[in-house]
């Protein structure tokens, strides 16, 4: 981009793409916060106009919100976990030389081809059904009383399903970050007396700090807004003890028919995110600027 | 204390065989190189003497005792790597200091033996520094500073100045030579270049294809080449080689003549081989003519600067008759 004319076809050339983009992005959350601000129930079709803060004080008011918030958190927090922990434990063992590596780490990616609804039906179904789950099966084989996963941990049974898909996704990134250090530091390590546990400590893992953090930032975005696996599994129950904020909107919006209370809550969501976004980048942006 | 004995060391990669066998017995306190063509083995040596790969057979003694089957850390080696493999996200202060944490050493010393070998090593202002924002010359510092703090039995670099620039690996290499002059412990020091070779050397191993050609002091390589390899390989420019009939005046397969063992003269007939001019290179204290003579090819020879030639003029050279090197048809040194 050294010259005045190259700068100018770049601009041109991109210009089409970012206005798409623009109005893609500008007018569905215009649109949404149009609808925030008026009376919109497709249950109550006479109930029109402007609504002020209505429609925003009774979806904040709520309990559920506050609940399905924490849930909200607390299926971002325990995948992150989940998958941060366990894809740096199996891309440790994926980089070791094995027979049949190449299978072996296709194998490893599968779960993340599996769409989210199908992901979530095998896991309802295959696994964690109490009467023809695997799971069932084993609990009844070593004669203990089968759990009925989504009853009793429904929001558990949701962070492991995610974290089931979202697995490979950590495994490949934090692999490959692996697989670019150097083998002679590695080797210097070991030279200068560092076991394969300090060699872990002090050099692999400042290494794949970097990888880290942006497994974390890209998994949050998708994580804040997990919806297909809520839906398919406990539809956000029971109660709201599985209904994170994406899908109170949906419950709100869709199944209340209330679209003005839904749009506010769209756009609490938005905000959220926002903020989210901003603490995340703010505590781990750093390391990308290295 | 710190020699290093090979007996009978045998390594292969499958099917391919790296070093067929090699005993050697380094003494404590030496300077040996290994050098030789790249992929003669003299780097997978290193690594075998290190522990960083394992031996097929035979073995390896570190002051008497058998580390064959030791790992790395074990051996109380240090090494120095060509990339040098800094710790990049550790400052400098840490990447000398990390040998000694790993080794339990107790704070107060650790920060007293690193002072040390920051001094050594003119390092002091750097050492709150990452590698990253060093220069190649004080990465290589670093390196080095990271080996001499663990005090080893010795010292082992692997083509350490490599990735210098010309005038910066004369330098180290003089900052090299000092260091075991001041530190006094075995160093072993792989490169392909027989200029450090000879310059820093007590002895030099001589490798080709995984075998040694010849162990011994640089003036002894150069002086009484064991076989024409090492002829070939120790001296810049390289020797001159003439086989055939010109050879066999001499009761021999092949000869060699140093470039810098010719008497070169301009007038014709004052001399045995008459040749023509093709490249001149004129370094100032020297010029390195490359001259075709009649019936024998291109011969380089070595002549003091102050003439000049071009291409095509004629010259008549005689060589020095007590230093003609003589090889029988296996190649070895007669």
């Amino acid at each position: 981009m050294a010259t005045r004319q190259t700068r100018t076809l770049a601009r041109t050339m991109m210009a089409p793409a970012v206005i798409v983009l623009l109005i893609w992005m500008a007018v569905p959350l215009g649109m949404t916060i149009w609808f925030s601000f008026q009376n919109y129930s497709l249950i109550n079709p006479m109930m029109t106009g402007f609504a002020g803060w209505g429609n925003y004080e009774y979806v904040i008011g709520d309990p559920s919100f506050t609940q399905a918030l924490l849930n909200t958190l607390l299926l971002v927090g325990g995948v992150l976990l989940i998958t941060v922990i366990g894809g740096t434990f199996l891309a440790l063992l994926l980089d070791q030389p094995v027979w049949g590596q190449g299978i072996l780490r296709i194998l490893v990616i599968s779960p993340f081809f599996v769409m989210p609804p199908v992901a979530a039906l095998i896991w309802k179904n295959g696994f964690m059904h109490p009467g023809y789950g695997m799971l069932g099966h084993l609990y009844e084989a070593l004669g203990l009383e089968p759990v009925d996963w989504f009853a009793q941990y429904p929001l558990f049974s949701v962070i492991v399903i995610v974290a089931w898909q979202w697995l490979p996704f950590a495994t490949l990134i934090l692999l490959t970050a692996l697989q670019s250090l150097s083998e002679e530091q590695r080797e210097a390590a070991e030279m200068d007396g560092a076991n394969a546990v300090n060699r872990f400590r002090y050099i692999i893992l400042p290494h794949m700090a970097r990888a880290i953090t942006i497994v974390i930032l890209i998994q949050t975005i998708f994580l804040l807004g997990i919806f297909a696996e809520i839906r398919v599994t406990t539809g956000g129950g029971p109660g709201y003890a599985s209904t994170n904020i994406a899908f109170l909107v949906f419950r709100t919006g869709i199944l209340s028919n209330d679209i003005g209370a839904g749009s506010a809550g769209g756009v609490v969501a938005v905000i959220i995110a926002n903020i989210v976004a901003i603490f995340l980048m703010r505590a781990v942006g750093k390391n990308l600027d290295a | 204390m710190g020699s290093i004995t090979l007996e009978h060391v045998n390594k292969s990669f499958g099917e391919v065989e790296i070093i067929p066998d090699i005993s050697l017995e380094i003494k404590d306190g030496e300077f040996v190189v290994f050098v030789g063509p790249s992929g003669c083995g003299k780097s997978t040596l290193l690594r075998l003497i290190a522990g960083l790969e394992d031996t097929s057979s035979g073995h390896i003694k570190l002051d008497g005792e058998d580390v064959t089957g030791a790992p790395p850390a074990r051996r109380g080696l240090a090494m120095v790597f060509q990339s040098y493999a800094l710790y990049p996200h550790m400052s400098v202060r840490d990447n000398i200091a990390f040998p000694l944490k790993m080794a339990k050493t107790p704070q107060a010393i650790i920060d007293q033996k690193v002072d040390y070998a920051a001094r050594t090593l003119n390092l002091g202002s750097y050492l709150d520094r990452r590698p990253r924002a060093l220069s190649g010359g004080q990465r290589q510092r670093v390196a080095i500073g990271r080996a001499i703090v663990r005090e080893p039995k010795a010292f082992l670099f692997d083509e350490p100045l490599s990735n210098l620039d010309a005038a910066l690996r004369v330098n180290m290499r003089l900052e090299i030579t000092e260091l075991h002059q001041q530190l006094k412990t075995t160093m072993i020091y792989v490169t392909h270049d027989q200029v450090e070779a000879m310059t820093m050397a007590d002895r030099i191993v001589v490798l080709n294809a995984g075998n040694v050609e010849q162990f011994g002091s640089p003036l002894e390589l150069y002086k009484k080449p064991a076989n024409r390899f090492v002829a070939g390989f120790i001296g810049s420019p390289k020797m001159n080689f003439v086989d055939g009939p010109e050879a066999e005046k001499h009761k021999a397969h092949a000869i060699g003549v140093r470039p810098e063992h010719f008497t070169l003269s301009t007038t014709a007939g004052a001399g045995q081989w008459a040749g023509t001019v093709n490249v001149a290179e004129q370094l100032g204290s020297d010029t390195f003519l490359h001259v075709e003579v009649e019936g024998l090819g291109l011969m380089t020879v070595r002549t003091d600067g102050d003439q000049t030639f071009s291409h095509g003029d004629k010259v008549y050279l005689t060589p020095d008759a007590n230093r003609i090197y003589r090889f029988d048809a296996a190649g070895l040194a007669l």
